[in-house]
């Protein structure tokens, strides 16, 4: 039985409707002006952009000149939802078709990526025959692309003649012995090379391919797998190294590693990072670098806004079926465009406003202790387009946001199976509801609009306090209103300080 | 003198365009080895073109049948301790 609480509805478009999305732009912060302007429409890049906007990768990339413990080749399912992990080859003439039918009927792609399943620069022939193409016929699609970095020197000149201005570089390490237990081996000139030796080509190949595109004007973001015990303690010199050499981003994302796929590391029985550890080590980085909190490891062959994966409705012989006018679909895609960066800039307006109307606060002279001192609490959300919109049980992940007494902001998010996605999945469901509550063990209080008897107890059982009383309320607002109920009944005390003090 | 692929290949076009004799046939359910054309990259290069890109442990044979990536080589993962884990994963 449900308890009684509003019906989550739909959102009428698949962008963040209410334009109150609880993203912050605080992540933006120590961006140059001219930086900060072309990922304004990201959908990767900008917390603001990513409810709007959509990118799709296409994977046309199958070979990889690298091996990581964390992947397995053989790997190819439908229900697996790691990156780099696509069920569908496409040549370069059936990706530029897809990609030119999902931007006819979904105006708000902005992006196209090629990130895999391989390393694009290990399929140089097909990965830059698909961009010359798509410069060509849709010029008003960014391209981007993923790589481990290997070939990243080789390829600069290619790159830079495609116009392509984001490049992701996965950086999991600047230190060959912290590589050679990543890497096991790497393809380079001819020969297979093993170990510490690998590590080192790759390495330097990396930081010499990041600063090359940097030298070119190309926008580059690294990423970086967190593997608790080999780099978590390394990542922040990582960040540090890859600032300095000007890339504008870094998302750390943690190591998912089970004995069933395979790869070394699930084989081995290395651990995945907890949510607390991933989130501890992005604070630990954010002094240092813009971090990224709302990446969502989307399939390679994702399609659709970021956590909404439509890629099933343009399989090769839908696709093949589409009669595509581009033209007409660019006027649509250009007056969308507009319409997004004036609702952005409004947004951005009021924020500026509410900031400069907040200032007189901050230089009141109070004495510290008589401030409605409340600590931080972190709070799971189920949020659809930016409000409070699903069911828990239903919810397939949780964005999750830090309430303070200055504002709501997101930091990050979880992955939960709905674990009641129909009667013959629920058999599992008690393991699933197992899982989700694991995901989101350091939250306080989880937002959803409903949520079912059973759940809410298990929750609050383990600490976490279920609220269905925001339904369809924006998210900042909701989790505001309740981090201030909550100080409210006193239960945000500082408790430890309190205590010393006492 | 030749190398072959069997069933265990991907497809993931790793070692094709490598090859410097054209001898790796795009196929199904698996990419194969014209025998007429491989030279075992001898006089070409140091290591056979493929079996150095390879990704998956014991696609490629040689002339006797013999894995030339053997098993634990690529991944780093012992033997056993795969076969461990597989019938873990199968008695569920
Ligand atoms: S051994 Fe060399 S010649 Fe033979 S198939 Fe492999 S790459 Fe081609
Ligand atoms: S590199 Fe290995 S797995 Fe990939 S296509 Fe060639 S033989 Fe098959």
């Amino acid at each position: 039985m449900d308890l009684p609480v509003i019906d989550s509805s739909p959102t009428a478009s698949g962008g963040c409707a209410a334009g109150s999305c609880g993203a912050k732009s605080g992540q933006m912060d120590g961006l140059t002006d001219a930086i900060r302007a072309r990922v304004a429409d990201h959908p990767c890049y900008s917390e603001d952009a990513h409810h709007y906007f959509a990118r799709m990768h296409v994977a046309v990339a199958p070979a990889c000149n690298i091996q990581c413990h964390y992947c397995n080749r053989k790997y190819d399912c439908a229900n697996e939802s790691r990156p780099g992990v696509v069920s569908e080859l496409l040549s370069p003439d059936q990706a530029v078709r897809k990609t030119l039918a999902v931007a006819a009927a979904i105006p708000q792609m902005s992006v196209l990526g090629i990130a895999g399943p391989g390393d694009p620069l290990a399929n140089p022939e097909r990965t830059f025959e698909t961009f010359r193409q798509l410069a060509l016929k849709a010029p008003d699609i960014k391209l981007c692309l993923s790589t481990n970095g290997l070939m990243l020197p080789a390829h600069i000149d290619e790159l830079a003649k495609h116009n392509i201005d984001h490049v992701t570089i996965t950086i999991n390490c600047v230190d060959a012995d912290v590589g050679a237990q990543i890497y096991p081996w790497i393809f380079w000139q001819n020969k297979r090379i093993h170990g510490r030796e690998a590590a080192a080509i790759l390495i330097w190949q990396q930081q010499k391919g990041l600063e090359m595109l940097v030298a070119r004007g190309i926008l580059v973001k690294v990423n970086s797998v967190l593997i608790p015990g080999v780099n978590d303690r390394h990542l922040r010199e990582v960040s540090k190294t890859v600032k300095a050499k000007g890339a504008f981003l870094h998302n750390v994302m943690p190591l998912i590693a089970e004995p069933g796929h395979g790869t070394f590391y699930g084989v081995m029985g290395q651990r995945s990072p907890t949510p607390a550890e991933l989130k501890a080590l992005q604070d630990d980085c954010a002094g240092d670098m813009n971090m990224m909190r709302h990446c969502r490891q989307c399939r390679a062959d994702a399609v659709g806004l970021l956590g909404e994966d439509r890629g099933a409705e343009f399989s090769l012989d839908k696709i093949e079926a589409m009669e595509i006018d581009y033209e007409a679909a660019m006027a649509v895609r250009a007056e969308l465009r507009a319409q997004v960066s004036a609702d952005l800039a409004a947004k951005r307006a009021k924020e500026e406003a509410q900031r400069a109307a907040v200032v007189p606060q901050l230089i009141e002279f109070q004495p510290r202790a008589e401030k409605p001192a409340g600590r931080p609490v972190l709070m799971a959300v189920a949020a659809k387009g930016g409000v409070v919109a699903s069911h828990f049980g239903h919810s397939r992940e949780f964005l999750v946001y830090e309430a303070s007494s200055t504002g709501a902001r997101l930091v990050g998010h979880r992955k939960a199976d709905a674990y009641c996605s129909g009667e013959e999945n629920c058999i599992d469901g008690d393991s699933l509801l197992g899982r989700t509550i694991k995901a989101l063990e350091d939250c306080e209080v989880v937002l959803c609009a409903r949520i079912g008897i059973e759940p809410w107890g298990r929750l609050a059982a383990a600490g976490i306090q279920p609220n269905g009383e925001h339904a369809m309320e924006p998210i900042e607002e909701a989790a505001m209103a309740v981090w201030h109920e909550m100080l409210a009944a006193g239960k945000l005390a500082p408790e430890k300080t309190e205590a010393k003090r006492a | 003198m030749a190398l072959e692929i069997i069933e265990s290949c991907v497809n993931c076009w790793a070692c094709l365009p490598l090859c410097p004799n054209q001898a790796i046939i795009q196929a199904e359910p698996h990419f194969l080895i014209d025998a007429g054309k491989c030279t075992e990259c001898i006089g070409e290069f140091r290591d056979a073109q493929c079996v150095s890109i390879c990704p998956i442990e014991g696609a490629i044979l040689d002339e006797l049948g013999e894995a030339l990536n053997p098993p634990g080589s690529l991944t780093g993962i012992p033997p056993g301790r795969w076969a461990a884990v597989r019938a873990e994963i199968a008695a569920r």
